[in-house]
């Protein structure tokens, strides 16, 4: 099992889809303090099981990785689990925002989604809603850009990834 | 494959009787009323428990006893709280345990219907699994994937929860065609593990040139059902071992390689011999807190070989050098035929020998006589008990100073003769769980070691005792106080004692028992005790409750105080000024 370099850490398990095993899952977290930063779950191409992604913020709580990896492969519903290594897999987030932007405002922000290469779903009269599709870290960089323009609700759906080729 | 219209209710039963049980414990209720009728049909005994706790208890008794996994089915809500501290008690012993619970209606799941209570939810952190049955057609394949995961690779407790609607006739829910042998959709469960034999070449290896060996042998080892090959193990290696307070009779007490009870209130040679140890050869052991004492000072210069079923177990209290993953009991065969392969261990361990019979020698267990007139020494009680009783009578305990005491001076020749609580510690185990170890050895004695706390908190399941006709023993030891806790406020609180005292005179146990159906009999004097436990063995039609009025302050020794480590162990007054 590879341990991560970088400040997160990725868990991505697949299991049964069926009722309640979301909960055994998270309860494993909960049951030690460890708070879970996002969780992606959505069934696979085989609609009998999900795969769930999650991502922990490992630095901060001094838990023993392999320890919670060997206890969720206990748990009857889980299928398979493993950590994912950032350094060697792709990931992404989407993030859907409503922005306040005033028809002044509005190419400079447009310009700027651009070179993100983000995309306008919405556009109402004082306000935009905007989606991106990225990594994290550009993803955050994004959001405290807007944050000037006033954030009026947003939506990040957390990490997926997949191993690299 | 035969093809028949039942109803959930018979459809669940049948499962059962398919699935081998012979007995279950239980009491009826609302929700699961319609599968209490099929019962009358059925060629399964069942027992009426007189608390929910108790049906659990027992449960596990039977299974510890004999093997097979223990089943109790309990109605909704209230019920079904009450044996949440047994499915615990079995998570943390590992005990196989299948446990039926009603639930409401599925169409008043989540409306607070009476008596509903998110049994699956509430139950989730202490099963191996859990199963809220949704629809009557599964229920033939839940039963057996829930004694399947039940009995396999690391045993536990699996509860399933009916709704009400899928097991009443009345209602069209619970029509199903019943199915014979349903095929078990468990993609996530793959409970055989392949044993790695570089490894166990790889623990030889270590075991052959390590000069201060110890096996450290646990509960797991019971579950494996491997005693005998444990036994053919360390006669071909001469290698000491230590039983752990899951795993007392797992090796015979009375072969001169054995250790006896390591941990919190082990035996000082037991203690410093892990202590001391250059390998400690962990089979079927967890690393439990109350056998480590203070984990960054155990056994420091131990390499360690840690060999179990469960590979969330490996590494998770203390990093091995060899770890192997599999059944204890195929990897020991495996270690054997690989140590005959080879030629006898060389090493010369005389030394280690001498200095292991030099602690036996100085730090006996031991405990002054009682004064004439005062009250009786625990520790006597139980010896006269164990030289009274036939060899293979199983003692089942308490938690508390009765149940330390037990396990120290019980001497533990058989596997499977020794029943207690001990992942969880719960009061009042010992009754219920006697009782349960009866019911599957008709032939056998049965002694409930228990303590006056623990009594008062399951002694009415004597009731269901005397009207099952499920004769036990208890052999009370009533020191009038709440025995363990008086002992830590007295070496840790100043003597300060605060809420132990229970009383040196209510209950009146005797009358108590014979209010009961069993005989009852008070003990005060070292005279008389022989003689009560001689008149106890006699009586063969009914319970008999023997209170052993005992001394209060009497404390148990060795013992490693909570947090620090085993070398800090701490021997009776008399042995204090032993060299160590
Ligand atoms: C259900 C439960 N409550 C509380 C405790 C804490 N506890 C451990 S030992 C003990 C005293 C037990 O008293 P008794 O049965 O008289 O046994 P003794 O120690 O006196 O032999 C207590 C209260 C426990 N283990 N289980
Ligand atoms: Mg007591």
């Amino acid at each position: 099992m590879k341990k991560t370099q970088a400040n997160y850490t990725i868990l991505v398990i697949t299991v049964e889809n069926k009722f309640g095993v979301l909960a055994r899952v998270s309860g494993l977290f909960s049951r030690r303090g460890v708070n879970i930063k996002s969780l992606a779950v959505a069934p696979t191409d085989k609609a009998e099981f999900s795969r769930i992604t999650v991502d922990l913020d490992i630095e901060l709580e001094s838990v023993s990785l392999d320890q919670i990896i060997n206890q969720l492969d206990k748990l009857i519903n889980v299928v398979e689990i493993r950590a994912l290594d950032p350094a060697e897999s792709i990931e992404r987030e989407l993030m859907i925002v409503t922005v306040e932007a005033e028809a002044s405002q509005r190419d400079e922000l447009v310009d700027h989604l651009d070179k993100v290469g983000g995309k306008v779903l919405n556009i109402g009269t004082e306000s935009m809603m905007l989606s991106l599709v990225e990594t994290s870290s550009v993803i955050d960089d994004f959001e405290s850009f807007l944050s000037d323009y006033g954030i009026v609700e947003l939506q990040r759906t957390g990490r997926v990834a997949l191993d690299s080729l | 494959m035969t093809s028949e219209n039942i109803d959930g209710g018979k459809a669940l039963i049948r499962a059962l009787e398919k699935e081998g049980v012979e007995v279950m414990f239980g009491l009826p209720g609302g929700a699961i009323l319609p599968v209490y009728d099929p019962i009358i049909d059925s060629t399964i005994r069942h027992i009426l428990v007189r608390h929910e706790q108790g049906a659990g208890h027992m449960a596990q008794g039977y299974a510890q006893a004999t093997g097979k996994p223990g089943v109790a089915m309990v109605t909704s809500g209230p019920a079904a709280t009450n044996i949440v501290t047994p499915l615990c008690d079995a998570y943390l012993d590992s005990t196989p345990l299948v446990v039926i619970t009603g639930q409401v209606p599925l169409a008043a799941i989540g409306t607070d219907a009476f008596q509903e209570c998110d049994t699956t939810g509430i139950t989730m952190g202490v099963t191996k699994h859990n199963f809220l049955v949704k629809d009557a057609q599964d229920i033939p394949r839940i039963v057996k994937e829930a004694f399947h995961i039940a009995t396999t690779g690391r045993p536990g407790p699996v509860l399933i929860d009916l709704p009400k609607d899928i097991v009443d006739p009345n209602n069209p829910r619970s029509e199903l065609d019943w199915v014979d042998n349903p095929e078990m959709d468990l993609p996530g469960y793959k409970p055989e593990k392949k044993i790695d034999l570089s490894e166990i070449e790889k623990a030889i290896e270590l075991i052959q040139v390590s000069e201060r060996p110890v096996f450290y042998v646990g509960g797991g080892i019971l579950k494996a059902r491997a005693a005998e090959a444990l036994r053919e193990l360390v006669e071909i290696t001469g290698i000491h071992v230590v039983t752990t307070l899951m795993a007392r009779g797992a090796f015979p007490d009375s072969h001169e390689l054995c250790l006896g009870m390591p941990g919190m209130h082990g035996n000082y040679t037991a203690v410093t011999s892990m202590q001391k140890a250059d390998l400690l050869v962990a089979l079927g052991a967890r690393f439990d807190d109350r056998v480590t004492g203070k984990v960054d000072g155990f056994a420091p210069d131990a390499k360690i070989i840690h060999v179990d079923i469960d590979p969330a177990e490996i590494g998770k209290v203390r990093k091995p050098d060899v770890a192997i993953n599999g059944d204890c009991r195929l990897v020991i065969e495996a270690m054997v035929d690989l140590l005959r392969q080879q030629d006898a261990i060389q090493i010369d361990r005389s030394e280690w020998k001498s200095t292991i019979s030099g602690w036996q020698e100085r730090f006996p267990l031991t405990y002054e006589d009682s004064e004439p007139g005062s009250r009786l020494k625990p520790q006597y009680v139980l010896e006269q008990l164990r030289d009274l009783t036939p060899e293979d009578t199983i003692v089942t305990s308490g938690v508390g100073q009765h149940q330390m005491w037990t396990s120290q001076y019980w001497n533990f020749d058989h596997p499977y003769t020794w029943i207690n609580s001990g992942g969880l510690g719960t009061m009042g185990f010992s009754i219920p769980a006697a009782i349960g170890a009866k019911v599957g050895n008709p032939d056998r004695m049965v002694w409930a070691v228990d303590g006056d706390g623990c009594f008062q908190m399951t002694a009415q399941e004597l009731v269901t005792a005397t009207v099952e006709n499920i004769p036990i023993k208890v052999a009370l030891l009533n020191n009038s106080y709440l025995g363990m806790v008086r002992q830590w406020q007295d070496m840790f609180y100043d003597e300060r004692f605060s809420e132990v005292f229970l009383s040196d005179d209510v209950p009146n146990y005797k009358t108590w028992a014979e209010s009961m159906g069993c005989v009852g009999i008070r003990v005060d004097s070292p005279e008389e005790v022989p003689e009560a436990i001689a008149k106890a063995n006699e009586i063969e039609d009914r319970s008999v409750v023997i209170d052993f009025r005992t001394a209060p302050e009497e404390h148990v020794y060795p013992m490693v105080p909570a947090g620090k480590d085993n070398s800090s162990i701490v021997v009776p007054p008399s042995q204090g000024s032993q060299e160590r």
